[in-house]
């Protein structure tokens, strides 16, 4: 397989960077990984994961999609949408890789959206296999394999060098840019390391969590459960597990006047919050328990429901580490799951 | 201490004299416990967890808790009594409909610091004369107790309970804490240099409200950036200085009803120091108008609204902006 020093990782980085804008997991401060843009002389974060995670680039916390100008009687609607520059995405993990999917089947089914699709063209995703998952990772319980990212390309990490494989056309393409840098290696260092991993994603506290008592299938009993009442006494009602999570997709759109005209923009939101898809007709969700139930439902009944029997859900962790309360959706699954 | 206050639970619910309870319920790993009520001596026996990672502050949850049918009995920790006075003192909650046992404080530990180590794959903590032994699934770690602890009890104002019905352990005294080192820090910094610190910290913000959302102080029925019809209703900042203006607002809003419980620093998912903001008000207040703790008792006048003929004027914001 192709490869390259982890010593040349600058150089790589260059040479990447000089074709594309590219996007590297950095530390901001201890703790703290996210992705930026990379300059020379930045060092990619050991972290296992970035607080926020890699859907910002394809799906933003905030856009604008389109300007309007009044002249007397007149609106003009301005169109606003730019051809997005081509850019990579180094080192996303197996959890990430899998949101996008999920991702593309809200945004690119028809009518498919044109903001989200134009960055996704844009986008080489480029993933790293994982080699110290967390107590916090369960991937693997909706088919993930940490060790086999998916993604344009992948890279494997095996402490000496980083080897590349490419899973589709941009994929090979990003490959192709920086073949100059790669060299033939041996992978029997990369397969230890590999079986290694396997070994530990077996014996990760979640790695046996069922989803079988979830699923399309499983409407009436899992929102009648007398559960919810219990698990979501101590939710505050913030964003912070929707906002972190890699598969959230709701959002909002509103008009903002400038004073010199109005700019419509749209903005992440969250079922947990009060004024959350409030309608006229007036069945909004009025208690914490209705939006606290409505984020797990989506993510382990109606999405499912909607899409082939697929979860809204790719076990990052995130929630679990962030929740303020510390409930999360491996507490909502224990709590429902039908023994 | 876990045992002893299962058991005093258990007694006042069987006496009749609360019908819940609120503390904290056992999670999935050995950090991730979550406030909870408790309503029958089985779930307490099953779920009731007091541990080194029981730094939630339940006090806020007594604002509805409270007005239910019932007592409810409260497990308060030294800082979270602080809270609970403020909100009587604010008519927020009922007193009467609460029994408060004062349990004693931290240091408690913040998991994400054991992580930001490097230390991951989370089987087990324990407390081994104030070092962490800390099972993985790589291996055994070690690491000193106070490196792991939480920002918040880094500079503990108090070990007293200023409200209780009843304490478990004794109670402690009003510590000399350094709360207010990195306060001073800032001041002495130029008001650009201040400026960039702040910006480069509040740039940081995902505007998920936990910071708001957690805070005792924050108990308006509906805050006016969750209202439709505030006109200043704002899901997205429209430009970036946005969300630094929301915290400052926030600041201003808890100025002299923060009791300075650190909550919304601990529960930032982002690491803002947001505590600092108020602190730097309750610092202003006890310079401008005389030593002042918020949650301290339950019936003085707040400084800020309360007129004396010994209050500094106006002018002082002038004089004090001079660089």
């Amino acid at each position: 397989m192709l490869k390259i020093s982890v010593n040349k990782l600058d150089e790589l980085f260059a040479a990447i960077a000089e074709k594309q804008t590219l996007y590297i997991p950095v530390d901001r401060e201890v703790g703290i990984a996210e992705y930026k843009k990379w300059e020379k002389g930045m060092e990619m974060s050991k972290a296992l994961n970035t607080v926020r995670s890699a859907k910002d680039f394809f799906f933003p916390q905030t856009e604008n999609l389109v300007d309007f100008r009044k002249e007397g009687k007149n609106i003009e609607v301005i169109d606003i949408r730019e051809e997005s520059e081509d850019f990579v995405i180094f080192g996303v993990r197996a959890c990430d890789a899998r949101s996008f999917t999920i991702l593309d089947k809200v945004f690119l089914v028809e009518p498919v959206d044109s903001y989200y699709k134009n960055r996704r063209d844009h986008g080489t995703v480029v993933t790293m296999a994982c080699t110290r998952p967390a107590e916090t990772c369960f991937c693997g319980v909706f088919g993930i394999d940490a060790t086999e990212p998916e993604g344009d390309a992948v890279c494997y990490n095996d402490g000496e060098n980083i080897f590349f494989k490419a899973h589709s056309e941009k994929g090979q393409k990003f490959i192709d840019s920086i073949s100059s840098l790669l060299e033939e290696g041996d992978t029997s260092k990369l397969d230890e390391v590999q079986a290694k991993t396997r070994e530990i994603l077996k014996k990760l506290p979640l790695a046996n969590l069922s989803t079988d008592s979830f699923g399309g299938d499983k409407l009436m009993e899992n929102f009648n459960s007398d559960k919810w009442g219990e698990l979501s006494q101590s939710c505050i009602g913030c964003g912070t597990c929707t906002f972190v999570c890699p598969t959230c997709q709701c959002y909002d759109i509103r008009d903002f006047d400038t004073g010199h005209g109005i700019k419509r923009f749209r903005c992440w939101d969250s079922c947990m919050y009060s004024e959350f898809t409030r309608m006229a007709h007036g069945n909004n969700r009025n208690s914490q328990l209705e939006r606290f139930r409505q984020r797990f439902m989506h993510k382990l009944v109606y999405f499912p429901s909607n899409n082939n029997g697929e979860f809204g859900c790719v076990g990052c962790g995130r929630c679990l580490s962030k929740c303020p309360i510390s409930m999360n959706i491996v507490k909502v699954m224990k709590a429902l799951e039908v023994k | 201490m876990q045992e002893t206050m299962i058991k005093r639970a258990k007694e006042l619910l069987a006496d009749g004299t609360v019908s819940r309870v609120i503390g904290w319920k056992k999670g999935e790993f050995a950090y991730d416990t979550t406030p909870a009520v408790f309503e029958t001596a089985e779930e307490l026996d099953r779920d009731f967890a007091f541990d080194d990672f029981t730094a939630a502050n339940v006090s806020k949850y007594l604002v509805k808790e409270s007005r239910k049918e019932g007592k409810i009995l409260a497990f308060l920790k030294p800082c979270d009594t602080y809270s609970f006075n403020q909100l009587i003192k604010e008519h927020r909650v009922i007193r009467e409909n609460v029994y408060i046992i004062g349990i004693p404080g931290g240091p408690k530990l913040d998991a994400e610091k054991i992580k930001a180590k490097g230390i991951t794959g989370i089987l087990g903590i324990k407390n081994e004369n104030y070092t962490l032994k800390i099972e993985t699934l790589y291996g055994t770690e070690t690491m000193p107790f106070y490196e792991a602890i939480c920002g918040k009890c880094e500079s503990c104002k108090s070990k007293k309970h200023v409200i209780y019905d009843e304490l478990i352990g004794e109670d402690g005294d009003i510590l000399d804490s350094n709360r207010f080192d990195t306060v001073e820090k800032l001041e002495n910094m130029t008001a650009q240099e201040r400026f960039d610190f702040w910006r480069e910290q509040l740039s940081k913000c995902i505007r998920c409200n936990a910071c708001r959302n957690v805070c005792p102080a924050c108990t308006c029925e509906k805050c006016v950036f969750d209202n439709p019809k505030s006109g200043i209703e704002n899901k997205a900042a429209s430009d970036s200085f946005e969300e630094n203006l929301f915290h400052i607002i926030r600041a201003f809003h808890v100025a002299g009803r923060c009791t300075d419980c650190g909550e919304c620093s601990r529960v930032c998912p982002q690491n803002i120091p947001l505590h600092l903001l108020n602190r730097k008000f309750i610092k202003d207040i006890n310079e401008l108008y005389g030593e002042y703790q918020a949650g301290a008792d339950t019936v003085s006048r707040s400084p800020i609204t309360d007129y004396t003929p010994d209050d500094c004027e106006p002018s002082v914001v002038h004089e004090r902006g001079v660089e």
